[in-house]
């Protein structure tokens, strides 16, 4: 178990060095950047939206549930809304589901072309496979995630505002108070950063697992779980590491 | 002229080659025959690199391709044209994209010329009025013959051809070999074919290496094997009835 997964951690550096050779062509790379910046970010802009209007209505109200000390005021909810979706929802949980999502996705796919033999008929024309399927990826993946989270951060946002108001347990004018007392605009500094690194794992991991297939549809579907479960671990680490590091 | 020196292979301890040597002749189909298993697949993706060796090398005219690094290789991967069992096209391409995607990774080509460039070579395979089409959308034998014009779109002076034939019906077969026989002779590419389809190799069959049990059984010309007296080699060619009444 140790030793197979010390194999992993080195294969999986030595698949990253190849991913920094010089691109064939940068005008192709260019387009198939553009092409994955829809793919990951654009089409995972339903799935995001819907997740974070219902994550903050479900925090808002929890959170009026959960404050029943006179002492504390009602505009408290606000605070723990968006301090929740800013500083953890968005950046993490958004980036878990978003593993779920991109993350087999990708594993899924490059799954595939390896073993119907796409990566190989890549490798015979002279092209760096692991480059050329890879890089755009992680490049299209860091540049819109954090457009996504921020999207998320303002709909989850939004979402408690709307549960707060329509259910009656949080007025309008206390959660929008709450929302902008004591703001620290750090904190969306730091859930970027978070972001950053998580678009980097989901994508790199993922790839990673798919690019090593070997067999058929069904090592397909176990690279594609692989992924997931092993992006989500990662993530979850590294989401310790960092709030620790940046914030403690 | 492609010279195999002496390469053997061996996966988790089991020996798939053992000690191969053999030449692939200029301007001739070369065919690689041998029963499933024998490690026909193995040899040809050996050749190609696809696979490196444990001993041994292959020269390309005289270029040792198993001591140069992937830099090193690419000049001569782009002399190399390969057509994969299951066709390797890429899903997410149009036929003309896949037979333009080795012309827009390596050429200065204008868009014009690569139209051109596609068009030539599918009119040469026989396949016109599918360049929108995507491959999910053609039979087995367009695929093949997409993948022969992919493979053919850089001009290649080696072509190679592992099962062309497979899961194909005898007379889609047979187009597939006249074509591959006529692109040789047209284009006097070194041309390996990797085969156990005995219409092959008396439709295309030149220079033939027999592979049995991992190692080279026999090898010599169409004309020759009739008359051969090597036991393993006649029970694979004349296992069926038709050829036995051929060889009568």
């Amino acid at each position: 178990m140790f030793l197979r997964t010390l194999f992993e951690i080195g294969r999986y550096w030595s698949f990253m060095k190849g991913l920094f050779m010089k691109p064939e062509k940068f005008r192709v790379y260019y387009r198939q950047i553009m092409h994955e910046l829809v793919s990951i970010g654009v089409g995972a802009l339903g799935l995001v939206a819907l997740t974070s209007v219902f994550m903050g209505a479900v925090i808002t109200i929890q959170s009026a549930y959960n404050l029943v000390n006179p002492m504390v005021p009602l505009y408290a909810v606000g605070i723990v809304a968006r301090d929740s979706i800013i500083l953890e929802f968005s950046p993490t949980i958004i980036m878990l589901i978003l593993a779920g999502k991109v993350g087999s996705s990708i594993a899924s796919e490059i799954g595939t072309m390896r073993v119907t033999e796409q990566i190989d008929a890549l490798e015979i024309m002279g092209i760096n496979s692991s480059g050329y399927l890879t890089l755009p990826k992680i490049i299209a993946g860091i540049l819109i995630t954090p457009f996504v989270v921020l999207i998320s951060m303002f709909l989850g946002i939004f979402g408690g505002w709307f549960a707060g108001e329509m259910s009656g347990t949080v007025p309008s004018a206390d959660y929008i108070r709450g929302i902008q007392d004591q703001f620290v605009p750090f904190n969306i500094l730091f859930a970027m950063i978070k972001s950053l690194v998580f678009a980097f794992i989901i994508t790199s991991v993922s790839a990673y697992h798919g690019y090593h297939t070997e067999g058929g549809a069904l090592e397909v579907g176990q690279s594609s779980t692989k992924a997931v479960v092993y992006s989500s671990i990662i993530i979850l680490i590294f989401d310790y590491i960092l709030t620790q590091l940046i914030l403690a | 002229m492609i010279e195999v020196k002496n390469i053997s292979k061996s996966f988790e301890g089991k020996t798939v080659l053992d000690d191969i040597s053999c030449v692939f002749e200029s301007g001739k189909v070369n065919l690689i025959i041998g029963q499933s298993g024998m490690g026909k697949t193995v040899l040809m993706k050996c050749t190609v690199g696809l696979f490196e060796v444990d001993s041994g090398a292959v020269f390309f005219d005289g270029r040792n391709f198993s001591a140069m690094d992937f830099r090193e290789r690419k000049p001569v991967r782009q002399e190399i044209g390969m057509v994969f069992q299951g066709g390797a096209l890429f899903d997410s391409l149009t036929v003309e994209q896949n037979v333009m995607f080795p012309l827009n990774m390596f050429t200065t080509m204008s868009s014009s010329e690569k139209i051109d460039r596609v068009n030539f070579c599918l009119r040469r395979v026989n396949l016109e009025n599918a360049n929108k089409k995507f491959p999910s959308e053609i039979s087995g034998g367009m695929k093949k013959r997409v993948a022969i014009a992919r493979a053919i779109a850089m001009n290649p002076r080696y072509l190679f051809c592992d099962e062309p034939n497979s899961g194909l019906d005898p007379k889609t077969s047979i187009v597939i070999d006249e074509l591959i026989r006529e692109i040789t002779d047209e284009f006097k590419t070194t041309t390996v074919v990797n085969t156990h389809d005995m219409n092959s190799l008396t439709q295309i069959g030149e220079h033939i290496v027999f592979i049995y049990k991992g190692r080279k059984w026999w090898e010599g010309s169409y004309d020759e094997i009739r008359n051969a007296e090597n036991k393993e080699l006649n029970d694979f060619v004349f296992a069926s009835k038709i050829m036995q009444r051929m060889r009568e």
